[in-house]
């Protein structure tokens, strides 16, 4: 490899030609601060606008200071990154950058996980020596996202995701100058625009700028009601995470931990999206197979590939991007949806009560499941099948708020009847999880044989778009793909409306590695690491779970056998599955 | 639970795509694209910006950012004779905000506003190019220079019809 030598403080370091200041400072384990660079390694999530000026660092010989992120490394380059001139240079940066913020740090909603805050503790802010003009904007509420645009530092993290990753597009820069700040075209709700909530920005977000919309006091008042009984359910993605709020090491696995909490909060019901994502593989699967052997007999109208539907964000996508192709995804609803369409309805009379006195709450590694709950069609008569939800975040916060030592907590079990669960459930929570659940039960129904290993490795990992050719014996070899990122979601769509998507089944799931970095997860500010421990995680939960295929599940069977009779059949499908919208922009033109 | 409906005429719909089209719809033309339909229509509302970014195949979010960022576009429409006062240094020095003072008393308008009878628009720019002649004004494009304040009526007679 062609390398290069140059000297950082003071000391030689050898790195390959095209390394940044920054890169190289890092491997000698010199922390330049940063603002605006944000990298997710190896997952393809960047923004490197060089833009805040933070990392400036001295280079001896050059006239002005470097941004030590997007400065390449040069032959012999002498750089100090701690001379008095940087280290001026970078407080005047933030003293300029913080003389037009809000001091409300007690109340905001990232205190404690901002990086504009620890970056100013790091470098020992003590007064601000700039009076200005004060940005004045109006919060701005979605269903799932919180704007406060007087917060934004311009660092356009949420640009680059929203425009680049997600292909979206609904934030960017706006104006110029002072008014200069990101927001959606001519000021409208996110709710008005093409945004699909997946939250990513909210996620990239360094300061209070952007952040979840916050249900956790209804959740307090709802425990508190006599008039109401309250049920819970934990996605398969929380319970790899949630740990994190608490000082654990990123991977440690706290299922038992989560219920015990919840059970502790006062929850009457502590149940399971796991169970729930189990019942989707059944109606999915079923609906795979009865898809995939119409086409195989020769059926032109079938539409293949099928699509998974769990992921919110992506649902959104389809239908204001490419609603004439909403036929494609599975009819089938996420197992939020329907867990809230069987608990309101199944559990409500096995207990007596109506639904509307039972409060169904999920708690979700994702912002967008808070928009699927607003949805018309996931409610009767206005009482939705899911209330409402809550992230990650905010289970962790709720816990605090309750004086819940959660580390000490001894493990509890999930309640029954929707409460058991299988390997393939949890693998829901990461990129190729719910692809791989699918085909351990389609493969076996397929076949009607044992499946002789049922770890799909082939669907599993952390690359952006992945393909596979799954044997089936008798039937058919399956080609199937797992892509995550809207981008990629959008190739294939656009394979599809080409005629030349090559697929017959396709997993798209919005996140950087799927729901494990859903934007509702606790942060990472940037380090890839903590992704992949959780991506170890979800695979170690499914290897320590007794039964590994979701049509094993005894409390799916069970609720087959007593209320909806088979998947697919007509009570599920009036349950079970859901239909799309177009909701794409249209031009009415006379 | 229906998307958004952008209203537009047929013809105006027609124009914005035929300007794309001599752009080969191309994104990376934006800036060429919209001088172009704001010299047509005068000025870059929603809807026109709407159907540009659909044209273009982009998120109108860009369009918009384009349209904000450049004090040449704008999103209001204009007067029949769009006046620009030059502030710029060198006018500025000159006297400019006496010229744009007596055209602001003459029309009863501020800057960035337009006539009641839609007939003059009044905005401030940073030079035209043309400093050896301040203070400077255009209307539609046509430069008036080495004004002085008492100038300002008999031009504006000029476009009286």
């Amino acid at each position: 490899m062609d390398t290069i030598k140059l000297t950082i403080d003071n000391r030689e370091v050898e790195v390959p030609r095209g390394t940044t200041i920054l890169k190289a400072a890092e491997q000698m384990g010199i922390k330049i601060p940063t603002l605006c660079h944000f990298e997710l390694d190896g997952l393809a999530l960047e923004n490197r606008p060089g833009g805040c000026r933070v990392c400036v660092v001295e280079v001896v010989g050059r006239r002005n200071l470097a941004p030590a992120c997007i400065t390449e490394c040069m032959p012999d380059m002498v750089v100090k990154t701690n001379s008095f001139r940087a280290l001026n240079a970078r407080r005047t940066v933030l003293e300029l950058m913080l003389s037009d913020h809000p001091n409300d740090c007690l109340q905001c909603p990232k205190s404690g996980h901002c990086e504009l805050q620890s970056l100013a503790a790091d470098m020992g802010i003590r007064e601000i020596p700039f009076k200005g003009q004060q940005s004045q904007y109006a919060k701005e509420f979605s269903p799932s996202i919180v704007r406060d645009a007087n917060k934004c530092i311009m660092c356009r993290r949420c640009e680059s995701v929203c425009h680049e990753y997600q292909s979206v597009g609904a934030i960017g820069a706006v104006e110029r100058g002072f008014p200069a700040v990101v927001s959606t075209a001519f000021g409208k709700n996110l709710t008005d625009t093409n945004c699909v909530l997946c939250g990513q920005c909210v996620a990239v977000c360094p300061t209070g700028a952007l952040a979840e919309v916050d249900n956790t006091g209804k959740i307090l008042r709802d425990i508190a009601n006599p008039e109401v009984k309250t049920c819970v359910q934990v996605a398969p993605a929380v319970r790899v995470a949630l740990g994190e709020e608490f000082g654990m090491p990123p991977g440690s696995i706290v299922t038992g931990k989560i219920a015990a909490a919840l059970k502790a909060i006062g929850f009457d019901y502590v149940f399971d999206t796991d169970w729930s994502a189990d019942l989707t593989i059944m109606e999915e699967g079923t609906e795979v197979i009865g898809r995939l052997k119409a086409y195989l007999a020769g059926d032109k109208d079938v539409k293949i590939p099928i699509m998974t539907s769990c992921c919110p964000a992506w649902v959104n996508f389809y239908e204001k991007f490419y609603p004439e192709l909403r036929d494609y995804p599975s009819t089938a609803k996420s197992p939020q949806g329907m867990f809230g369409a069987t608990v309101k309805t199944y559990f409500a009379d096995k207990i007596g009560i109506p639904r509307k006195n039972l409060v169904c709450v999920s708690v979700m590694p994702c912002v967008a499941k808070k928009y699927e709950c607003e949805r018309e069609e996931l409610g009767v008569n206005g009482d939705p099948d899911v209330n409402y939800s809550i992230t990650t975040r905010e289970l962790a916060r709720l816990i605090k708020i309750c004086n819940i030592d959660f580390n000490s907590l001894p493990d509890a079990e999930f309640d029954s009847p929707l409460g058991a669960s299988t390997g393939a459930a949890v693998i829901f929570g990461a990129t190729g999880g719910v692809m791989e659940a699918a085909l351990r039960t389609a493969v076996e129904v397929l076949t009607g044989e044992t499946l002789p290993r049922i770890d799909f490795e082939e669907v599993r990992g952390l690359d952006g778009v992945r393909e596979a050719t799954i044997p089936v014996p008798g039937v058919a070899d399956l080609k199937v793909a797992v892509v995550y990122g809207l981008k990629n979601a959008r190739t294939i769509m656009e394979q599809i409306k080409a005629g030349e998507c090559p697929y017959h089944f396709v997993e798209v799931m919005a996140c950087p590695g799927g729901c494990i970095d859903g934007a509702g997860q606790p942060y990472h500010h940037g380090d890839a690491s903590i992704i992949r421990a959780r991506h170890a995680a979800i695979y170690e939960a499914d290897r320590r779970m007794p039964i590994r295929k979701s049509h094993e599940n005894p409390e799916v069977q069970a609720i087959y056998k007593e209320f909806y009779g088979q998947p697919c059949s007509e009570k599920s499908h009036h349950l079970l599955h859901t239909i799309y919208f177009d909701k794409k922009i249209k031009f009415d033109i006379d | 639970m229906v998307g958004p409906k952008i209203k537009i005429t047929e013809s105006n719909y027609l124009k914005i795509k035929e300007i794309c089209e001599s752009f080969d719809n191309n994104p990376g033309e934006l800036i060429n694209v919209l001088h172009q339909t704001q010299s047509h229509f005068g000025y870059l509302p929603e809807e026109v910006q709407q159907v540009v970014a659909d044209c273009l195949g982009i998120p109108v979010g860009r369009v918009y950012g384009v349209v904000s960022f450049y004090s040449f576009f704008t999103m209001k429409p204009k007067g029949k004779y769009a006046i620009s006062v030059c502030l710029g240094t060198a006018c500025y020095v000159k006297g400019a905000e006496k010229i744009l003072d007596a055209l602001k008393s003459e029309l009863k308008i501020s800057e960035g506003g337009v006539t009641e009878d839609g007939r003059f628009s009044l905005d401030v720019l940073r030079c035209v190019g043309a400093c050896g002649l301040a203070p400077v004004m255009t209307i539609n494009g046509k430069t008036y220079g080495r004004l002085v304040p008492e100038h300002v009526k008999e031009i504006l007679a000029e476009y009286a019809e």
